[in-house]
């Protein structure tokens, strides 16, 4: 039956996903079928990465690293399995490496065969992590790189940059900053910025 | 009181699925997260050569195709039978009226 209404068409029916959405469920629809994967573990999944993980994880191994002598001593001697203990770490058996910022050498984390992170310390990589800018640019020219985050170094200080892989991924202690004596590991999980563990930023006050 | 560790989302639910997909296909032994890091690394660079990728949209088309890649290399998922059913998917997204729950018709 006609009618006036012209943009009538447009919500007659669901809105069409994208093309890249429509091959994504047709292989989750497939794999499901063929009894390959489970729509409950997908679910599991996301609920982790969605929900339970994230930079507040990280923050919080830094923390204690400032705070507790002896959690630094057990992270410097075994990371893996000091953060397996913690429950922070990842299903793909991957190893982690923590790198101490000193006043002689900033370290920053990359990965430049993709996009290689410590999902379970820091959460979904934000994008700039996965840009070709980022990761093909901070090994050539960190400075420069890390002066547009607005972190410029002072000369004396170095910059060493890790190349992460899917087997070794790292988590930069950063300083702890003047002005943090004195707090506990709750206040100073507040610190920690999501930043500061890559190397892109310091720790600072929070706002 | 303001959040000092900016948390990233996933921009698009797709963009959800697919990582979730990979990594439950990666936790059920389909192929080792190494074998995944290599493909996907190999399909960002071969796209990087044409362009600079801004590391969201295109960072996850580039997974959907290493994805779709790996499964029909390793004979998980036949790209025509993948096709058959996006297109199905399509075609119940056109016929079932907007509010209503989508279903692939059997």
């Amino acid at each position: 039956m006609p009618h006036d209404h012209h943009d009538h068409d447009h919500d007659a029916h669901s809105l069409l996903p994208s093309d890249s959405a429509l091959r994504v469920k047709a292989l989750e629809t497939l794999l499901t079928r063929k009894g390959l994967v489970d729509p409950a573990a997908m679910d599991a999944i996301l609920d982790v990465y969605e929900n339970k993980v994230g930079p507040q994880n990280g923050a919080r191994v830094v923390a204690r690293a400032w705070a507790e002598p002896a959690f630094l001593a057990a992270l410097r001697a075994d990371t893996t399995a000091t953060l397996e203990r913690e429950g922070l770490l990842g299903r793909q058996g991957e190893h982690v490496v923590v790198v101490e910022n000193t006043a002689e050498v900033h370290n920053v984390v990359v990965c430049t065969l993709c996009s290689c992170y410590p999902w379970p310390l820091l959460g979904i990589p934000p994008t700039w992590y996965k840009s070709d800018a980022y990761r093909a640019r901070v090994v050539r020219e960190p400075r420069r790189v890390l002066a547009e985050f607005g972190l410029v170094l002072p000369d004396g200080q170095a910059v060493r940059v890790w190349d992460s892989t899917a087997e070794i991924r790292y988590l930069v202690i950063p300083m702890r900053p003047e002005g943090s004596a004195g707090l506990g590991v709750e206040d100073l999980t507040r610190w920690v910025t999501r930043n500061s563990m890559i190397g892109t930023g310091l720790a600072e006050r929070p706002a | 009181m303001t959040d000092p560790h900016e948390v990233t989302r996933f921009d698009e639910p797709w963009h959800a699925q697919v990582f979730a997909l990979t990594v439950a296909l990666s936790d059920a032994g389909r192929f080792t997260w190494p074998d995944w890091t290599r493909a996907f690394g190999a399909t960002l660079a071969r796209h990087g050569l044409s362009r600079d990728l801004n590391g969201g949209e295109d960072y996850y088309a580039a997974w959907l195709e290493t994805l779709e890649g790996l499964l029909a290399g390793l004979n998980l998922a036949a790209p025509d039978q993948v096709a058959a059913l996006r297109d199905a998917w399509e075609a119940a997204y056109l016929a079932t009226p907007h509010g209503h729950p989508v279903r692939l018709a059997d």
